[in-house]
């Protein structure tokens, strides 16, 4: 009788290898249990919640106007745009009328932090694949992004910079003018990055061809905003159920073909464009009015439960709240992260890849941890 | 019931603080109170209400289509906000969602998002939440099971993988089991973890922030819970 052939003693043919939970092409704490044969990764599965703070369950012990600031929390580097999902949810369900200056004002600051986020994406990504310089050029554009933000709302990163029925402040005089001159500027150095990237050898060999997802299957993996569109799905939130004051604006979605690395940076590139677009749309329409509506003094929304998406730079953005109609604070607040939603396609882009390609297709899909998590 | 069932939920978190009396909580403790009391005067929330839709009110073809498609699928009809929301039976409800993604009037082949809702106090205590939109036709429906405490939910991660996280992250956090799920295991919190964070009756300030202040009232408010019946 032949016996049970001896085991090896070790396995040679795959490796386990941790990266992260700290490591610095991770933008966070995410921990990526990889399995790798040689070079090849044949596995790999995401460990996430390290910067799990709570934010739903903390919501249920907040008032509503305070559940505000605790959205800025969640994708700290587009705290407007959280702050925006959040606010038009709670004024859907409350059913209130939200005055058109304050709609127009809250679509300057979402068009604003768009190009802040892609912009501090553009850096990073392209920073891990080894192009320091686009990092500093993206950060250098990003400062005056902050800028704007400071002189409206007095914040650099956390703005809690919208309430539940408007704006709590009109814009700062000469504002206006200072972001159009902001788009003349961010205009001039587009060019620069793409000059830095777009034809450059190195970066297509690491970025054509890796990741490619087709567009059925990023639909069916629940991908949204650039993911998504890099597949060529023309799915933007904006213009398929417009809300703040995107149905006055005009621009394009931004599509891919291919569905690969590459396609997803030239689709934020083109979306920095048209955010440029309706940025000097949207100042230049500014309309005259007040910015606050009439809003009870205590925002008790009547019983009742309503989901509302919004594009934030990641991607869609979805809030669900119940409110049980006695209670100041919400019965349940869910967020449909963006990045959480994303990052659940990681798995499904690297198996195939190389180890040096899962830095570049952690930076493609663009995550937060701090939305990841919340 | 409702009205004998709602002092449950009062009594854990108050708990507690009662348990670690060296913490520095003075203030914090009394703003956890405020919300609390506020809570506590109205009967215990019987669940959402879900209004009937109006009669002059245009019903989606999506919904009337599941209706007629699947005789019995569809328990309730709501509309709120603009808002339609059907609830199905937790048993039908494979059935109904691969009816609504394949159908030509449905076409809802993007899955939003998959929550959950702990309506405490209720029979059927947990709301399973599933939002829908159609990258085809642009619309927008919410699916809702009904389940008690300790009743699967049928899983459709295999109709949209985009539910295995989402999945995930309900059983994490609320303790809702999904028969054939690939792959169910906690997300967010550690897989060590004691308790559904969720629910309503865990307590805001639980015994995780105890653990941090004074492993010894841990231990001790770990014992309470497994005795009062938290898992």
């Amino acid at each position: 009788m032949e016996t049970e052939t001896p085991r090896p003693m070790f396995d040679t043919d795959e490796m386990v290898l941790n990266m992260g939970p700290q490591h610095p092409s991770t933008h966070g704490v995410l921990r990526l249990v990889l399995k790798l044969d040689g070079e090849r990764v044949v596995g790999c599965d995401p460990v996430i919640g390290y910067l799990h703070r709570g934010i739903e369950k903390l919501s249920e012990h907040r008032d509503y106007t305070q559940v505000v600031l605790l959205t800025d929390r969640m994708d700290y580097v587009a705290a407007a745009t959280n702050n925006l999902g959040y606010v038009e949810t709670i004024e859907k369900l409350y059913s209130l009328e939200v005055p058109r200056r304050a709609r127009y004002i809250r679509t300057i600051l979402a068009e604003l932090q768009r190009v802040a986020s892609h912009l501090l994406w553009l850096g990073s990504s392209a920073g891990d694949l080894g192009a320091l310089t686009v990092l500093l050029f993206g950060l250098r554009e990003r400062e005056l992004v902050l800028d704007l933000f400071e002189e409206y709302c007095g914040a650099r990163l956390t703005y809690n910079t919208m309430r539940i029925g408007g704006q709590p402040v009109d814009v700062p005089p000469d504002w206006g003018r200072k972001i159009l001159a902001f788009c003349d500027e961010q205009e001039r150095k587009l060019p620069d990055y793409e000059d830095l990237l777009t034809n450059n050898r190195i970066f297509l060999q690491r970025t054509k061809g890796i990741g490619v997802i087709s567009g059925a299957d990023a639909i069916a993996l629940g991908l949204s905003g650039p993911p998504l569109r890099g597949s060529g799905v023309a799915r933007d939130v904006r213009k398929d159920e417009p809300y703040a004051a995107y149905d006055e604006m005009d621009f394009d979605i931004a599509v891919g073909t291919e569905g690969d690395t590459y396609d997803r940076y030239l689709v934020r590139l083109e979306e920095i464009r048209q955010s440029l677009r309706i940025l000097r749309q949207a100042v230049d329409g500014l309309p005259e009015g007040p910015v606050m509506g009439k809003v009870p003094r205590l925002i008790k929304p009547p019983a009742g439960e309503t989901f509302h998406a919004i594009e934030a730079p990641k991607g869609e953005l979805g809030f669900f709240v119940a409110s049980d109609g006695k209670s100041v604070s919400p019965y349940r607040m869910r967020v449909r992260p963006a990045s959480f939603c994303n990052l659940q396609a990681l798995p499904r882009l690297v198996v195939g890849h190389l180890v040096a390609d899962v830095v570049a297709l952690v930076g493609t899909i663009d995550i937060v941890l701090g939305e990841v998590d919340r | 019931m409702s009205e004998g069932e709602k002092p449950a939920p009062e009594q854990i978190p108050t708990a507690p603080p009662a348990a670690k009396p060296a913490a520095p909580s003075g203030p914090k403790g009394e703003a956890k109170a405020g919300p609390a009391k506020t809570e506590a005067k109205p009967a215990a929330p019987p669940g959402p209400p879900d209004p009937e839709p109006p009669p002059d009110a245009a019903v989606p073809a999506c919904v009337t289509a599941l209706q007629s498609g699947l005789p019995g699928a569809v328990e309730h009809v709501s509309v709120w906000v603009g808002d339609w929301t059907v609830v199905v039976p937790a048993g039908r409800l494979v059935d109904a969602a691969t009816f609504l993604r394949d159908q030509a009037a449905c076409r809802f082949d993007y899955l939003s998002d998959l929550t959950a809702v702990d309506w405490l106090g209720r029979d059927a205590r947990f709301d399973v939440v599933l939002c829908l939109y159609s990258t085809a036709l642009r619309h927008r429906l919410r699916v809702k099971v009904r389940v008690a405490d300790g009743e699967p939910v049928p899983s459709v991660a295999g109709l949209w993988p985009a539910a295995n996280w989402l999945e995930r992250e309900v059983f994490d956090m609320f303790g809702i089991t999904f028969t054939g799920h690939p792959d169910l295991r906690r997300i967010l919190m550690p897989p060590d973890w004691q308790g559904h964070p969720q629910r309503k009756d865990y307590p805001l300030e639980g015994p995780g922030e105890l653990l941090m202040e004074n492993p010894q009232d841990w231990l001790k408010a770990g014992q309470a819970a497994v005795e009062s019946g938290i898992e």
